[in-house]
């Protein structure tokens, strides 16, 4: 998880604890120099926290430290941290140290006494080593030898002014006893929680027989703190403590970069696909491929490149890989490549925080640029409802904080009926982009249809669309809509396949006009040119005609001046002179 | 047969805290009345020899260290019981 920037200012009078979320509650950590409280029951991580403090003291701020095992022999210590990969022995050598102190069981006590031994001791050791940090756990073992509580106090008293004097941060560690937190002020050295600066309480409960373990700090003097209940989780690091963002949050920076959703129709409706960092809830019953879609997603992402994270809850990883590849979606070469990486989520137990810390650390681990959980609705089985939507809060802030693109899918209950009702996590106020998938039950068939409720930020198709599944891929059909309704299956099927006879006939009976015309435009070519020889043939009959016509003439007026010239009438040559206009 | 062992005794001590001083006294009227003549006290401050307490494990103040005879065993505190002290060393079968 990032550290997130607090809103309480981080001041230089804070000793970091490493552990991720408790700094952020606290402003930086425990009030530097000073004592702090830590007070929970057994097995509510005391232990823990405190050791988890010295190593990152010790590792990371060049402040060695001291731990005081009043309870636990060292060793045991070291060993059950081991788990968490702190590489103690090394810091042993170095700068981590560890006393035994606690008290031999055969030990007689006859009196009075104190802890200026201890003290003494530990000042011996603290000169030697420069501890800044020390931690005293389960310092109540040792005043429970005291004789009366005047000489606790007195102790008590003791031990803080020693701490304070040295400026040490300390962390005194306490029982408390029954599982109210409210409890522990009736107890003996309940008082200390007056005394000390910063007092922090580990609360272990079990909700319908789901582990849920939170911390609250209770005071913290000089600082501003969040002061509710915080969820955290002993985790495969050390402690993970969960924490709604705060308000000085620097917003995560809006993308407007497109991500496929692996399905190229589905884009389309989307205006271009999902936008990169956004939250996609994908509803809708068991049966209507939901793991699909996301499976989808997936595939592109990782034929993007990005690295993707597939968090399955319902199924195996590897049964889901199977599942898809029959639906051409193959995701195995991606997870042997190492781009996805598929978590079978149903090795996780927990509630749901549990689930989303260790989602998280997945993601960080493996650098995902996208997430995939299916379904989220899983987390609502486990836990109270009440943690599980804050989880959903939190998975979503999550996301969009590291800018992550978040496909997640629920699972509607059967029994809440046809409509499209939210998801029990109320997720889908969250999300930006919520896709709804449903059966649509027509002519005896049900098919899937998809539609998408809402998608912040873009224009997006309202159809309810067929979502076809086959060998070949995923996609989506064009849609027929007939009296209202959206055709799907053999309905969409027999309605393309009318369209195509009707269009197959109009092309024919269009050939066979065309041919019609052409037969025509033949004919009437042909007539064309034989009237054309015959207009010729008129043409030339005309010129002879004329021709015939005036040599008969030009016959006859040479034949009459001949007639004349032999009569010799009269002299008509003047009268023909002048005759011509 | 303890009768006449030798008594060996570490007293580890806070510098001149009340109860050390008090245990200091304690345990000196102890031996004169119990052991006469077979004890022998080493007073260890521990502020002055801090490091002696670490290497020995003292956390209390005052703690006794019987070191001889065996079993090594300590007792805690000033001393003030001495019918503890006496069952602690295993005497009180003779004081009695």
């Amino acid at each position: 998880m990032k550290s997130t920037p607090s809103p309480l200012v981080n001041s230089p009078a804070k000793a970091s604890t490493g552990i991720a979320g408790f700094d952020a509650i606290t402003g930086g950590g425990l009030p530097h120099g000073r004592t702090t409280l830590l007070v929970g029951g057994p097995g509510s991580g005391k232990t823990v926290l405190a050791l988890q403090f010295l190593v990152h003291g010790a590792r990371d701020c060049k402040e060695p430290g001291i731990f005081v095992a009043f309870e636990e022999n060292s060793k045991r210590i070291v060993a059950n941290a081991e788990s968490f990969g702190w590489k103690l022995a090394a810091l042993r050598k170095k700068n981590l140290f560890f006393m035994d102190a606690q008290p031999p069981p055969e030990l007689v006590r006859s009196g009075d006494f104190d802890l200026g031994g201890m003290l003494a001791a530990l000042e011996a050791l603290t000169s030697e080593t420069g501890a800044r940090r020390i931690v005293f756990d389960a310092l109540d073992v040792v005043l429970a030898l005291l004789p009366d509580l005047a000489a606790e106090r007195r102790e008590i008293y003791r031990l803080h002014e020693w701490l304070l004097t040295r400026e040490l941060t300390g962390i005194i560690t306490l029982k408390a006893g029954g599982d109210e937190t409210s409890s522990i002020s009736q107890q003996p050295f309940g008082f200390m929680q007056f005394m000390v600066d910063c007092a922090v309480i580990l609360n272990h409960s079990v909700v319908l027989g789901v582990s849920q373990r939170s911390l609250r700090v209770q005071k913290f003097r000089g600082s501003s703190f969040d002061e509710n209940e915080s969820p955290f989780l002993i985790g495969s690091s050390g402690l993970e403590v969960a924490v709604a963002h705060t308000l000085s949050r620097v917003d995560a920076k809006v993308s407007n970069e497109r991500v496929s959703s692996g399905i190229e129709r589905l884009d389309t409706m989307l205006g271009g696909g999902y936008y990169r960092g956004a939250s996609v809830l994908i509803t809708g019953f068991s049966g209507t491929a939901k793991t699909t879609l996301s499976g989808a997603f997936a595939e592109a992402a990782c034929r993007r490149g990005e690295r993707t994270l597939f968090v399955c809850f319902d199924t195996n990883s590897t049964e889901v890989i199977r599942n898809l590849a029959s639906v051409g979606i193959r995701l195995d070469a991606y997870v042997k490549s190492g781009c996805l990486r598929m978590i079978s989520a149903r090795v996780i137990t927990g509630s749901a925080e549990t689930y989303l810390v260790r989602i998280k650390a997945l993601a960080k681990e493996h650098g995902a640029r996208c997430v995939v959980i299916d379904p989220v609705s899983a987390w609502s089985k486990s836990g109270n409802d009440l943690s599980t939507q804050s989880v959903a809060d939190r998975l979503i802030d999550w996301s969009k904080g590291d800018g992550t693109t978040l496909v997640c899918t629920s699972l509607l209950d059967e029994m809440s009926g046809q409509g499209e009702g939210g998801s029990q996590l109320q997720i889908s106020a969250l999300v930006d982009t919520w896709i709804h998938l449903n059966y649509l039950v027509q002519a005896g068939e049900r098919n899937r249809g998809l539609s998408i409720v809402k998608s912040r930020g873009t224009a997006h198709s309202n159809q309810v669309r067929e979502l076809i599944l086959s060998d070949a891929g995923v996609t989506l059909a064009d849609t027929y809509t007939a009296g209202g309704e959206v055709l799907m299956g053999t309905l969409r099927w027999e309605k393309e396949r009318a369209e195509r006879v009707v269009h197959e006939a109009a092309e024919v009976a269009a050939e066979l006009k065309r041919v019609k015309l052409d037969a025509e435009e033949a004919e009437l070519n042909v007539r064309l040119k034989s009237l054309q020889t015959e207009l010729v043939a008129k043409q030339v009959e005309k010129a002879l005609l004329v021709r015939s016509t005036q040599s008969h003439e030009g016959e006859l007026s040479r034949g009459r001046t001949q007639m004349k010239e032999l009569r010799g009438a009269d002299a008509a040559i003047p009268k023909r002179k002048r005759s011509p206009p | 047969m303890s009768r006449r062992a030798l008594f060996k005794f570490r007293l580890y001590v806070a510098g001149d805290a009340p109860n050390s001083t008090q245990a200091i006294a304690n345990l000196a009227a102890f031996c004169r009345a119990h052991l006469p003549d077979r004890y022998e006290v080493e007073i260890v401050d521990v502020f002055r020899e801090p490091k002696r307490a670490l290497a020995e494990g003292i956390f209390m103040t005052p703690t006794l260290v019987v070191l001889t005879p065996p079993p090594v065993r300590r007792i805690v505190g000033t001393l003030s019981h001495t019918q503890t002290v006496l069952q602690a060393l295993g005497l009180l079968d003779i004081a009695a």
